[in-house]
């Protein structure tokens, strides 16, 4: 678990809390939908700092740390804000055995940041991710939607430089 | 009417290589030429071959064009589609022949292939219900509603011999026969559909979701009236956002063509379905921990018994299968129990599909009767491995597998061969293996996989992986002893005796499968503290031959740690102490000079 209490300050606002709001009432009495609600709460926010969970545990009368350790126990929900460009290198079997080991390496070189962390100046974040399926055409990497496959070492910097500008 | 069709690969392989732009590409040109009204383009799901994607296929020719490029789409229009001259140069290679141009059928990559749940993929669009339903879609539904009792549906699934194909290979019939009586009278049953895929390196359930999404509701409805459940759930990964997307669409098309809802076919059954997305956590595939997660809880696995066909999702009585074993479900219903029966070995029935992965020429997804071999399935239908390499092993079973040494290759592919074998079928991941692949390498990275993975419910997973990680690391370092190795063994052993679910027990199974097979580089690595196949960097040294070295200085140039010396146009020297292992200066060297050992 790379998840730690956020020192990003939370900067919400008032549309965004107002579209979370709207969500939980909606779906608050169907059973099992606290992870619906808190998939969308990380679409409105781009995360799920403290003080959302403070409203989806007020809102739907669920215990905050009930809300924490699940926030805390799946991947997929960021306790840390991401970076502009999400960089996923896949580390799933088929990418690792053709080298995306080598790949996540250099891109932590370039960047100067570990996985799970984004640059100071919020342009990129990096982390390792499973298979996403694409084995076909190991190995891949993504950057939000866009996505790269049969990479080489090489490759990585022509990447970096095009999110650059 | 149309003269012809187009079919474009819109899975997640082609996707990522560019199929959107292809058929952008394709809709202006055809549009330009004037063809609108008789030429049309069809998104599809998965044609398994990946490797070569983009994929497209011209009908009522059959023409197989792969790695398309947009600007070649001009081309293909004028001259296929317009003039009816087929462009040779971008047809798949494997395809053409002497005297013109063969079925896809006929290449090695198709012809050992038998599909049954892969038989829409590739071939409807999956956005479209009527192109389901034109291909048998729904028929089965409709003849176990009107025709069957649900005794009779599952004794079907009994006497067809279907196993799971999520991993385990339970017989699917007995499950659902558990459902339907162990407990009485209970006022609600579910229905659930394991679409968590979490093996590294296996697609086939994506690819089910995302080229025939109606066939997996279809034989959830099925399960449902066998069992006596009105509401099902699918948890699928949000890992897979257009498999998610297409059973959005599914879901609601069958909705409004009354498939799915209240009383379907005009009968009293009722039936609907929800979708819940994971959230990156492998543990969920785990069917106790899965139902866990969908009540919102984290996603820890629960001691069986009970089994969840007694208390499962909110307690009530629930039958879990995953999407593969969902696909032979209508078919088996459509042509019989002894049709299926009829294929493969004494006790696994029907086909598996496979994800080829690594290194290996034809990565894509193979679907083969059980107890093909797995020579057929690498060297035919794979196209053997790449760059003349010599194999080393075939791993099945992703984290919970093992790996296939050479010796095996041979034997016919089941669910208890493999496990005898010490490997298991798993979900169907099949990576391969090459010389330059190091085997204790691979063990470490399994169990660092575990060990993120581990829920952390249970000791023998939570702390014993972690052991074994480290005990690995310290072997991959040249820091291990031989006892190392025995107390290695040992932990393994009881970490499978005692861990709570089956992540935690299977955990083991890449490094007891190494070492069964290739001890051998275990002890290199700790008796000659020399990796074999040049991968674990510690071990490694490198070198430079003096009579390859023309003294270019480039290597010394681009050393990081400025380890290496010489003049220019004399021999180099690499200082073994100041070397960081980083392998810059080999990557640089134009005359092959450097070497690692």
């Amino acid at each position: 678990m790379s998840s730690k209490i956020c020192s990003v300050p939370f900067n919400g606002t008032a549309e965004q809390e107002a579209e979370l709001l709207k969500v939980i009432s909606e779906r608050k009495h169907e059973k099992g939908s606290l992870m619906p609600i808190l998939q969308k709460a990380q679409d409105i926010y781009g995360y799920l700092p403290i003080e959302v969970q403070k409203i989806i545990s007020n809102e739907m009368d669920i215990p905050l740390e009930k809300i924490y350790g699940v926030a805390t126990f799946y991947s997929q929900f960021a306790l840390n804000p991401k970076g502009q460009y999400k960089i996923s290198v896949c580390l799933g079997t088929a990418c690792y055995v053709k080298g995306s080991g080598d790949i996540y390496a250099k891109l932590q070189e370039i960047l100067g940041i570990e996985g799970g962390q984004c640059t100071p100046d919020g342009k990129f974040s990096l982390e390792a991710c499973r298979c996403i399926g694409a084995c076909g055409l190991a190995p891949v990497l993504t950057v939000n939607e866009d996505v790269y496959g049969r990479l080489t070492v090489d490759d990585v910097k022509d990447i970096i430089a095009k999110y650059s500008e | 009417m149309y003269r012809s069709h187009v079919l474009i690969c819109g899975g997640t392989g082609c996707t990522s290589s560019g199929s959107a732009k292809i058929e952008e590409a394709l809709r202006t040109e055809i549009e330009k030429n004037g063809l609108s009204s008789e030429v049309q383009v069809v998104k599809t799901g998965c044609f398994g071959l990946c490797a070569l994607g983009p994929i497209m296929i011209v009908y009522p020719e059959g023409t197989f064009y792969s790695m398309v490029k947009p600007e070649d789409i001009p081309e293909i229009v004028s001259e296929h589609l317009l003039k009816g001259r087929i462009v040779s140069r971008l047809v798949y290679q494997e395809t053409v022949t002497d005297d013109g141009i063969k079925s896809l059928n006929d290449t090695d990559f198709y012809k050992n292939q038998h599909r049954i749940a892969l038989r829409n993929c590739g071939v409807i669009n999956p956005e479209n219900i009527e192109e389901y339903i034109g291909r048998d879609g729904y028929q089965a539904l409709a003849k176990v509603l009107t025709q069957m009792q649900p005794d009779d549906v599952i004794q079907t699934i009994l006497d067809s011999g279907l196993r799971g194909r999520g991993g385990g290979g339970f017989p699917t019939g007995m499950k659902w026969k558990l459902a339907r009586n162990i407990v009485k009278d209970a006022d609600q049953k579910y229905v659930c559909c394991n679409a968590d895929e979490g093996d590294p390196g296996a697609f086939m359930d994506r690819s089910v979701l995302e080229g025939d999404p109606h066939v997996v509701l279809e034989a959830m409805a099925i399960a449902g009236y066998a069992i006596g459940a009105t509401q099902g759930y699918i948890y699928v990964r949000a890992e897979y956002p257009i498999a998610v997307q297409r059973l959005e669409i599914a879901i609601n098309q069958a909705r409004e063509y009354g498939l799915l809802g209240k009383n379907i076919f005009g009968t009293d059954f009722s039936f609907d379905i929800g979708l819940r997305l994971g959230a990156g956590a492998f543990v969920c595939g785990e069917e106790t921990a899965l139902m866990t997660s969908i009540e919102g809880n984290r996603g820890e696995p629960r001691p069986r018994p009970p089994f969840p066909a007694e208390k499962g999702l909110f307690q009530k009585p629930t039958i879990l299968n995953n999407v593969e074993t969902y696909a032979n479900i209508p078919q088996i219903i459509l042509n019989g129990a002894d049709w299926f029966a009829s294929m493969g070995t004494e006790k696994s029935k029907g086909t598996k599909v496979f994800a080829l992965g690594g290194k290996i020429h034809n990565t894509g997804l193979v679907e083969v009767p059980m107890g093909t071999t797995l020579r057929t399935v690498i060297e035919e239908i794979g196209g053997g491995i790449p760059n003349g390499k010599k194999f080393k092993a075939a791993q099945t079973g992703g984290p919970s597998g093992g790996c296939i040494p050479a010796e095996h290759m041979d034997i016919p592919i089941d669910y208890d061969n493999l496990i005898g074998i010490g490997s298991m079928m798993g979900s169907g991941g099949l990576i391969v293996m090459d010389e330059d692949n190091c085997m204790v390498d691979i063990a470490k990275f399994f169990l660092e996989f575990t060990v993120d993975e581990s829920c952390g419910k249970c000791t023998p997973c939570r702390v014993g992986t972690k052991r074994m990680y480290e005990m690995l690391d310290k072997i991959t370092k040249g820091n291990a002893t031989l006892e190392d190795i025995d107390k290695l063994e040992e932990l393994c052993y009881y970490i499978k005796a005692n861990a709570l679910c089956g992540l935690g027990q299977t955990a083991p199974n890449p490094v007891l499968s190494t070492l069964r097979y290739f001890r051998d580089e275990y002890i290199a690595h700790v008796v000659d503290k020399k990796c074999p196949a040049g991968v674990c960097k510690s071990l490694l040294s490198f070198e430079i031959d003096p009579d390859k070295c023309k003294g270019c200085t480039a290597c010394s140039r681009v050393c990081p740690a400025g380890a290496i010396s010489g003049t220019v146009k004399n021999p180099h020297v690499i200082d073994k102490s100041k070397c960081l292992k980083c392998g810059a200066c080999m990557e640089k060297c134009k005359f092959g000079a450097i070497t690692k050992k």
